[in-house]
């Protein structure tokens, strides 16, 4: 069978945000609204919760530029298209705060989603990060420092090496929800996935 | 019987590395430590679907669908079809895509490039393929731009595109460049790809098959999302 290479990603460059979020950059009239800004379509069921955070480099600054996408189950472990709640779409994206950089979704506490070998995995949210200087997206987890139970069981955080890195993918409460900083250099560097 | 399991993994080697110091920005944004490796699982495997109802009749026509009046500069037609690794259509995908003007201008806040805006070029648009994979959009070819990394770069004539595919796993964003520039061999973000052929499979070529007479001409480009993953199993006999 013929084998064809997957295009070869490119960083998202500076400028990401007037393709995938043009209203925000302050270009209206062509879309409407911009995709993925709210998880929500209607009055989806479970706990509704906020995750704010930063990306932030190297050098301890917090990126402008970047784009943030999420991807998480609905409150009872379904996903959007195979059977969860009509309400949630499961997706959302952020171009950060036009001064603070800093993302903010509004979603809901996501369900356990089984493993392939039928063991279920700690409640997660995906995340896939672009921005200029990064040239191949990134994919990480947000877990749940408050699920300490469901943690220790997942398959994923049981196998990490470098135990004292597990921090990174936890989401701290925080007032009116959680907190989750990405870093993608330095001390404390965020736990990347290659999948 | 074939058993569906799962995303092949990526080419990490076919793939820009995260840290490439020719391009500056990725010095201080590139994570040191490894990724870590597993297979996919359905967080993975599944991803947002989007429907036409989210296309206004104009998304993929870029030379107009900022005023309603023609953007300058050479109109052409951008064609193809988004296929996975072992060459299937992938229908119903979103594609997005954001360029600068014919002069090399972004219409952004922090764009410095003193080339001037078009009154009527906004700079992104989108469409979503049809049941064969197959994808199109209108708009006029960007122009190429310096911009700050070393003391004289220049960014060759490309367009941006954000693809989704069918999972949040084949989630991928790169660039199309044009058959024939030479600045794409100058350029330190092409030049983080490391193959010749990498390069090349990010190049759309000329068809003029595909041109219309006085009016636009045509570049074919093809998009390769990640495979899915297939273990055959043979049925066999109880004690061999
Ligand atoms: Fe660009």
């Amino acid at each position: 069978m013929k084998r064809f290479n997957e295009s070869p990603s490119q960083t998202a460059g500076p400028y990401v945000h007037i393709g995938c979020t043009p209203n925000f950059s302050g270009i209206h009239g062509i879309y409407p609204e911009d995709l993925g800004t709210s998880l929500f379509k209607g009055e989806p069921k479970g706990k509704r919760i906020t995750i704010t955070g930063a990306v932030i480099d190297g050098a301890g600054n917090t990126l402008k530029d970047a784009m943030v996408e999420i991807w998480q189950a609905d409150a009872e472990g379904r996903f959007a298209g195979r059977g969860g709640d009509p309400a949630f779409t499961g997706w959302g994206r952020s171009p950060g705060d036009m001064t603070t950089g800093e993302f903010t979704f509004e979603t809901v506490k996501p369900g356990r989603v089984a493993w392939p070998d039928g063991r279920l995995q700690a409640p997660h949210v995906t995340f896939w990060i672009v921005a200029r200087g990064i040239n191949l997206g990134l994919h990480t987890r947000m877990y749940f420092a408050d699920e300490e139970a469901a943690n220790v069981e997942d398959p994923i955080l049981s196998r990490v090496e470098h135990r004292q890195r597990i921090k990174t993918l936890l989401a701290q409460p925080a007032e009116g929800g959680y907190r989750f900083d990405i870093r993608l250099q330095g001390e404390d560097e965020t736990i990347f996935f290659d999948i | 019987m074939t058993k569906i399991n799962g995303y092949t993994a990526r080419d990490r080697a076919w793939h820009p590395p995260a840290l490439t110091p020719l391009y500056k920005t990725s010095v201080a944004r590139s994570p040191r430590f490894a990724p870590l490796g597993f297979a996919t699982s359905l967080s993975e495997e599944t991803g947002p679907v989007f429907g036409h109802d989210i296309l206004g009749p104009r998304d993929n026509d870029l030379i107009h669908n900022f005023t309603g009046e023609s953007a300058i500069g050479p109109r052409i037609i951008v064609q193809g079809r988004v296929i996975d690794e072992v060459g299937r259509p992938m229908p119903h995908t979103l594609v997005e895509v954001w360029q600068a003007n014919a002069g090399g201008r972004y219409r952004h806040k922090k764009e410095g490039y003193l080339a001037p805006l078009d009154p009527n070029f906004g700079g992104c648009g989108r469409c979503i393929t049809d049941e064969n994979g197959f994808y199109e959009f209108r708009t006029v070819k960007p122009g190429p731009y310096p911009w700050p990394n070393g003391a004289d770069d220049w960014r060759p004539a490309h367009i941006h595109f954000s693809v989704f595919g069918h999972s949040f796993a084949q989630r991928l964003i790169s660039q199309l460049y044009f058959e024939g520039d030479p600045m794409i061999w100058q350029c330190p973000i092409v030049g983080t790809i490391p193959t010749r052929e990498g390069i090349e499979s990010l190049v759309a070529k000329l068809d003029r098959q595909n041109s219309v007479p006085m009016d636009a001409l045509c570049y074919q480009f093809d998009i390769v999302l990640r495979g899915r993953r297939q273990t055959m199993f043979e049925n066999r006999m109880e004690g061999l």
